[in-house]
């Protein structure tokens, strides 16, 4: 009897605390949270950190390092092929950078008009999105080959040129080539998104700018970009990002030459970090992208994404 | 993570300690009928090899291997990668603590993380004294304060490879064998259409290999032997002087050339002179495609050494690839019977001969075999081992110079003064200024 009331007594109590800390939105949430914030914590808090952490150290490969407070970086201030890979990166970014978002959506433009074999077209367009870096990379080592380049040769055929352009040899040309093959591989990317974007803008809104006598110039400035900047400052935060860090296409046709004229920051930290050994450098020159990418996303977030500048006011 | 990473690498240095003293105990005898180790109960292999450049190499490598797995019962699995992403997997397995058993590392790698290696010198001096003694060059990579922390697998030599009937055509009956008469050599072949070609790019093996030889031909050095930068140098002046008059009649772009490039141009029939592994000429003779353009050429082409310079002696960079056992494997005595059994006769020698001229012997008993003397154009790279010169001559092998080559300091140097971007003084001083950054401490 004792037993039996003392069960019916603290049932109902046992399971309110239960309730309660299932109906807790505090509780639950942080219970939902965890998964997600244990993956982030594993996967990139964790990692950034030990880079940031290797960056402070005078780690090497196979060998522990000990802290060595701002060593890598004065060192870094007074290497003038660090900061000949910093304006290279800089120049790579934003040239690339301008180049894809004017061509990705003068493309997204083009696509979203009505067109025979629309979608046949906008497959087409997404492929160099799709072929794998390395791949691309490859033909377009071929096609900047200084013996055997398919650029060289046909302009040759056609009698305007003299000898054969030595793309990859001569520090301009070389950084036009590979922002170029950059340029050729990120399209896709804006000009698909951009697209997705134009066709969320209602059909009406155009109807009512033409009764207004707006010409295509105006519709496209002021009701075209306005409601497209959102989508616009995602995709180029995204794409300035994938500039700045890239790597395979560096890697593959140059590996930072002629005389380090093309090195970007990761391909320098990838040689000093791994190739050279000297892991902390190799950490440091990474690290110190962080603060350019920072920037980028802030401007995005605080810049691009500002009402009164979508539009189309001053502040 | 840091702390338990280090534990396990110190749990597992312990148990291989152990396992090597319980092995010592049960070996039989060393002095009577050579050195044999008896390795653990249910032991496997990982050996992680970079990739080959010629198919005979790991054709007979995985052949020795089964003779291996046959006489010994223990499975050996071979893994290759492309070569320049050995050493980041070395790199990383070194420092992880976990990876393959066994590597074929390239350079410096071994005295990058010598710690991390195991101690192979018992089995270095028996392989020495049984097969006649080790070349000095590849065992300089191989061996760190008097003891191998690894065995010194193979030189992959490096000459010249010329198109014999353009050089006589340009008037000359045969190679010149000074840096001078290659010059003249050079500018007469560019008079006659055939330009020479020499990798001025970030090609890790012919643009080092280029790099080395114009500095050193010319008696000039990177580092003194207490490794203190000694690029600044008269003789340094020297060498990018020649470098920039050799360059004027290359053909060009070679400033932008990667380890490819030479090769194919060579084998399109675009130059007449380059430098390179056997490879260039192998690919010719082999012939895959029976393309009767390249049945011509293979026909056409002799290999001779690079040039003496003013120095008087040659002296080449070369690639050298050494075999290591890393410290964290569960099974050191049957990595080391493994390499033991691969190293002694037969093995070593099948695969030398396989490897067609590519992998130079390096223990001087197998001097003489027979791949050196089967074609003409092998003679070329039979005494790679013999004379070659480590990287950071005339300092010590270790991070500094690993990571002064690795920056691409000398390659750079002479880029940067034949393209007209520096004036040889600056370039020069640029190197030293960079070559001091790695060479601080």
């Amino acid at each position: 009897m004792v037993t039996y009331d003392s069960v019916r007594v603290s049932a109902p109590h046992r399971s309110s605390a239960l309730s309660r800390l299932v109906q807790s939105r505090n509780a639950l949430g942080l219970a939902f949270m965890l998964p997600a914030s244990a993956l982030l914590l594993v996967f990139l808090t964790y990692p950034l950190g030990l880079g940031v952490w290797l960056g402070f150290t005078d780690t090497r490969v196979g060998r522990p390092g000990i802290f060595i407070g701002a060593e890598n970086y004065r060192f870094l201030w007074d290497d003038s092929v660090f900061w000949l890979s910093v304006f290279n990166t800089l120049l790579y970014t934003v040239t690339a950078s301008i180049l894809k978002f004017a061509l990705g959506l003068w493309l997204a433009l083009i696509l979203n008009e009505n067109l025979p074999f629309k979608s046949f077209f906008r497959a087409i367009v997404l492929l160099p999105w799709v072929v794998p870096t390395v791949l691309s990379a490859i033909a377009f080592w071929w096609i900047y080959d200084a013996q055997f380049s398919i650029l060289s040769w046909g302009l040759q055929e056609l009698g305007l040129i003299e000898g054969r352009i030595n793309f990859l040899g001569d520090p301009e040309n070389a950084r036009a080539s590979v922002i170029a093959a950059n340029v050729w591989r990120g399209i896709p990317f804006v000009a698909i998104t951009l697209l997705a974007g134009l066709q969320t803008i209602s059909p009406s809104l155009y109807e009512a700018a033409t009764l207004d006598g707006a010409t295509s110039w105006q519709r496209f400035r002021f009701v075209t970009l306005p409601l497209l900047t959102p989508i616009i400052a995602i995709v180029m935060t995204f794409s300035v990002l994938f500039t700045f860090t890239d790597f395979q296409l560096i890697y593959v046709l140059t590996r930072g030459g002629p005389v380090n004229a093309t090195h970007l920051m990761a391909t320098l930290s990838f040689q000093r970090g791994i190739s050279g050994g000297n892991l902390g450098e190799g950490a440091a020159i990474a690290v110190a992208m962080i603060p350019f990418l920072l920037a980028a996303i802030l401007f995005s977030y605080f810049g691009l994404q500002r009402r009164k500048w979508q539009q189309g006011g001053g502040d | 993570m840091d702390f338990s990473r280090r534990d396990v690498i110190k749990t597992t240095a312990g148990l291989a300690a152990g396992a090597l003293g319980a092995s010592a105990l049960g070996r039989s005898a060393f002095a009577q009928d050579g050195l044999k180790y008896q390795p653990e109960e249910g032991a496997t292999l990982r050996l992680l090899r970079w990739s080959p450049f010629v198919q005979g190499d790991e054709d007979q490598w995985l052949a020795n291997t089964q003779r291996f797995t046959e006489a010994t019962g223990i499975q050996v699995r071979v893994d290759k990668e492309s070569w320049e992403d050995i050493r980041p997997k070395a790199a990383v397995a070194a420092n992880v603590g976990s990876g393959p058993d066994l590597m074929f590392v390239w350079f410096d790698d071994p005295h990058q993380y010598p710690d991390k290696l195991h101690d192979v010198t018992e089995l270095g001096d028996y392989l020495g004294n049984k097969y006649g003694g080790w070349y000095e060059g590849p065992k300089s990579y191989a061996t760190r304060d008097g003891k191998f922390v690894g065995l010194p697998l193979a030189t992959i030599g490096n000459a010249i490879v010329y198109r014999d009937s353009w050089v006589k055509e340009a008037g000359f009956s045969e190679f010149p064998k000074d840096t001078a008469g290659f010059l003249e050599l050079a500018k007469a072949l560019q008079g006659t259409g055939h330009p020479v070609g020499f990798t001025h790019g970030h090609g890790v093996g012919d643009g080092n290999n280029y790099a080395h030889w114009l500095l050193w031909s010319h008696g000039g050095k990177m580092v003194d032997e207490a490794g203190n930068v000694a690029i600044n140098s008269p003789e340094t002046l020297k060498a990018i002087e020649y470098a920039m008059e050799l360059y004027k009649t290359f053909i060009p772009g070679t400033e932008s050339w990667l380890d490819v490039n030479n090769n194919r141009a060579f084998l399109a029939g675009e130059l007449s002179v380059i430098a390179n592994g056997i490879s260039a000429y192998n690919t010719a003779k082999i012939n895959k495609d029976n393309d009767p353009k390249l049945t011509e050429i293979a026909k056409d082409i002799r290999t001779t050494n690079l040039p003496v310079g003013p120095a008087g002696q040659s002296a080449e960079l070369f690639q050298v690839t050494t075999a290591v056992i890393f410290d964290y494997t569960p099974y050191p005595n049957a990595a080391k019977e493994y390499l033991r059994f691969m190293f002694e006769e037969p093995q070593m020698p099948d695969w030398i001969t396989s490897s067609a001229g590519y992998c130079c012997q390096t223990l001087k008993a197998y001097a003489d075999n027979p791949v050196w003397t089967a074609d003409p154009n092998n003679a070329a790279y039979a005494k790679a081992s013999e004379t070659l010169r480590p990287n950071g001559y005339a300092g010590p092998l270790g991070y500094a110079s690993a990571a002064t080559m690795a920056d691409y300091v000398l390659v750079d140097m002479f880029a940067k003064a034949v393209t007209g971007q520096a004036t040889p003084q600056e370039a020069m001083e640029e190197a030293e200024k960079r070559a001091n950054r790695y060479y601080r401490v």
